[in-house]
């Protein structure tokens, strides 16, 4: 079956590319990007005028949920969601349950998505057995069966040792370790920011101390051991500042920044709305401006959702005792399109590879381009198209957002996925 | 004039007129708690239940007396007898009592914001009776009461707040009230329990007894919770007390008719000593007293009545 993407703003930002071109995907892989290839040469054209032809985007932190919690999200549904949301590749996190600490769930998972998902995904495994932040894991098994990265993510690791253990023995197989920045006893089970709102709410706040003390530990870790370090959802200021200076000093730093934490503030708590309340927290209009100028100058490498389904029932109980996280998938893309884009805060090209390129080179992927024998993994997006975010048409099988009936300028459309249209708008 | 919301979630969201409406109105009902048949049947017919997920004898028996004095049917559900300690969700428990159809629920819970998240379901009218460390309403309203009693104006007032500032639900309510009519704030007490940017409430924050007291009109205590000691945020209760107690050398610093407040209840020889708890400038059991009379306001006030409370013996049925 070939595909021909006729007339489209093709934006390639590894190849520099950006101009009206065409692409034809051939056997799942691009094989020809060129100005005017005839129609005849495939079976079947869209006329891309006026929108955006870009490598595929990857989400490289999502929970799935699957296996353990598939009445909040599967494999099969977070895939759905993804390709309706313009993602062409996620990387699932380890904390499913049974943990993702072992080469059998690992193999479950590839053998899910591989039946059931309309995107490729990439399983992350557990740093340490079970999450508990004691034993690595078996690193060398998870690799050797799909695993890209590995993390304990929802479970701060809190002993430095064992970080430090993780960096020096993932060095072997050249994957990231991926950090979830928060020192648990500065967090002192904190249910939001802390600071004026904070106080004004009576909610128990996470100092930013908490994130940015364990990010410059393991900054430092990264520094001594030479391991590649991976910051997931930078939230403050000061964590940004710190990556930064990282970069600077050579340290092989990386970082990633979700849309809650570049498009709203603390101030979105009033009102006890548990779709807020998420780890690490929304924080200030600093933190938030530090997060967009991150992006713009590249101390950021890659957006990412952190898609964390919950229960509408789970949700709907006092700020306390909800639990953290928000979906993101299918708002993802629409979020920067508005907030990045449209603002004119970054160029398009810098949007594109903050969603492919980008993440792409944080776990190594040979995906994030439209060369010439690349997998034909591609986004189609319009940066015009008007959408209001409706909770109750997502893919997803949670619907816990905060931007419902938020409306949006730019929208994903078109989802290909090794040449096979997954998803489509048009 | 009436009250814009039919809840009573928090003072920051009511208008210094609402206020006053409110202290107004409990002036006429204190009158009916002085008589010798203290009932009158403002709200007969209609049914209150008293929701409280949290211990408190004081807050739930003065709005339970409230509920009476008006000729309310009240309903009392405490967390240990509910189905909460089965696993039942709040939002249940709700449900099943907003299937009863009680016009208003009087709720105490542990953590903030429940009562913002109870509104949201209920049809009832919702009145926080203290929500974790965010808010009391009807505490800051019967201090506010018994400061007007005692000083006759609020304005220009100043006002010394004393103790744990950060875990303390009634010194929200008390700033936000005090603010808004005109009186002068400042907060005293140890760093670690300071919450961060509170200042930006309006207020003056000092962890310094001699300059919190100085000149002040009213001085309000807040209550110690013995089981934080030990745990980072003060290294002992004797210390505490040498730094932050009430003492009659202390309150000589401030104003001769200085008034002494305590939301209770008091732990003598930690934040108070005795001889100033019962002492001549101690209001605490006015205190006590004032908050039938501001509770009957608010449960008349959200019942959509118009806070003439004198005309209300003459609307039975209401």
């Amino acid at each position: 079956m070939r595909i021909l993407l006729k007339n489209g703003r093709v934006i390639d930002p590894g190849r520099g590319v950006d101009e009206t071109l065409d692409v034809l995907i051939e056997d799942g892989k691009i094989s020809a990007v060129a100005v005017n290839i005839p129609k005849s040469a495939a079976e079947s054209t869209y006329d891309l005028a006026g929108l955006i032809v870009a490598p595929g985007f990857i989400d490289i932190h999502v929970h799935l949920r699957e296996p353990g919690r598939e009445d909040k999200e599967t494999i099969e549904s977070g895939g759905r969601a993804a390709a309706a949301g313009g993602f062409t590749s996620v990387a699932c996190m380890a904390n499913t349950s049974p943990v993702n600490d072992n080469q059998s769930v690992t193999d479950f998972i590839l053998a899910q998505a591989r039946e059931k998902s309309p995107v490729n995904v990439f399983p992350i495994g557990a740093l340490s057995k079970g999450l508990k932040g004691e034993q690595l894991s078996e690193i060398g098994d998870l690799v050797h069966r799909g695993a890209v990265a590995i993390s304990d993510d929802g479970e701060p690791v809190a002993s430095g040792f064992l970080m430090r253990k993780a960096l020096e023995y993932a060095r072997m197989f050249d994957i990231p370790v991926i950090a979830h920045e928060e020192e648990p006893s500065l967090a002192n089970g904190g249910v939001m920011n802390e600071g004026f709102v904070s106080t004004l709410l009576g909610l128990r706040g996470m100092h930013a101390a908490a994130e940015e003390a364990m990010a410059y530990r393991d900054i430092r870790l990264a520094e001594v051991t030479g391991g590649r370090l991976h910051l997931a959802h930078i939230s403050t200021a000061a964590t940004v500042e710190l990556v930064r200076t990282a970069k600077s000093r050579g340290v092989r730093v990386t970082a990633e920044a979700t849309p809650h934490h570049f498009t709203l503030t603390d101030e979105s708590v009033k009102g006890y709305d548990t779709n807020t309340k998420m780890k690490p927290p929304l924080r200030t209009a600093a933190d938030r401006d530090a997060i967009l100028e991150g992006l713009r100058d590249g101390t950021i490498d890659a957006v990412a959702s952190d898609h964390a389904p919950h229960c509408q029932d789970e949700k709907d109980v006092e700020y306390d005792t909800a639990p953290f996280g928000i979906v993101g998938l299918e708002t993802s893309v629409a979020l920067g399109l508005e907030h990045l884009v449209a603002t004119n805060l970054l160029p398009l090209k810098r949007f594109v590879e903050l969603y492919s390129s980008g993440p792409a080179r944080v776990l190594g992927l040979m995906k994030g381009t439209l060369a010439v024998g690349a997998d034909a993994d591609v986004t189609v997006f319009s940066v015009k198209k008007e959408t209001t975010v409706d909770p109750a048409r997502f893919r997803s099988r949670s619907r816990n957002t905060p931007f419902a009936g938020m409306k949006l300028r730019g929208a994903p459309l078109m989802t290909i996925v090794g040449g096979k249209v997954v998803h489509g708008a048009l | 004039m009436r009250l814009k919301s039919r809840h009573l979630l928090g003072i920051e969201s009511l208008t210094p007129e609402e206020i006053v409406l409110i202290l107004d109105t409990a002036e006429s009902f204190a009158e009916i708690s002085r008589r010798e048949i203290k009932k009158v049947p403002t709200l007969r017919g209609r049914t209150v239940v008293n929701l409280f997920m949290e211990p408190s004898t004081r807050t739930r028996t003065s709005f339970e007396l409230a509920e009476k004095r008006l000729s309310a049917d009240s309903l009392n559900f405490s967390a240990s007898s509910s189905s909460l300690v089965k696993g039942e969700t709040l939002i249940d428990t709700a449900r099943n009592i907003e299937a009863m159809a009680p016009d208003f629920i009087v709720m105490r819970h542990q953590m903030s914001g429940a009562p913002h998240f109870l509104a949201r379901y209920c049809r009832s009218s919702i009145i926080n009776a203290g929500d974790g460390s965010h808010e009391h309403p009807t505490q800051a309203l019967l201090d506010a009461y018994t400061i007007r009693q005692k000083k006759k104006a609020i304005a220009g007032l100043k006002v010394a707040i004393i103790g744990d500032i950060l875990h303390s639900r009634v010194v929200r309510s008390n700033i936000f009230l005090l603010r808004k009519l005109g009186a002068e704030v400042i907060l005293a007490g140890p760093p670690t329990l300071m919450p961060l940017e509170v200042a930006r409430l309006g207020v003056k924050v000092t962890h310094s007894m001699a300059e919190a007291l100085d000149g002040a009109d009213v001085i309000m205590m807040l209550r110690i919770q013995m089981e934080r000691q030990g745990k980072g945020y003060f290294p002992s209760v004797r210390e505490y007390y040498n730094l932050f107690g009430l003492t009659e050398e202390r309150v000589a610093l401030a104003k001769r008719d200085a008034i002494i407040m305590h939301p209770g209840p008091i732990n003598r020889g930690v934040e108070i000593e005795s001889k100033v708890a019962d002492g001549a400038y101690s209001v605490i059991l006015d205190q006590v007293t004032n908050g039938v009379a501001v509770r009957m306001a608010v449960l008349y006030l959200l019942a959509g009545e118009t806070g003439d409370a004198d005309s209300a013996e003459e609307r039975p049925g209401h």
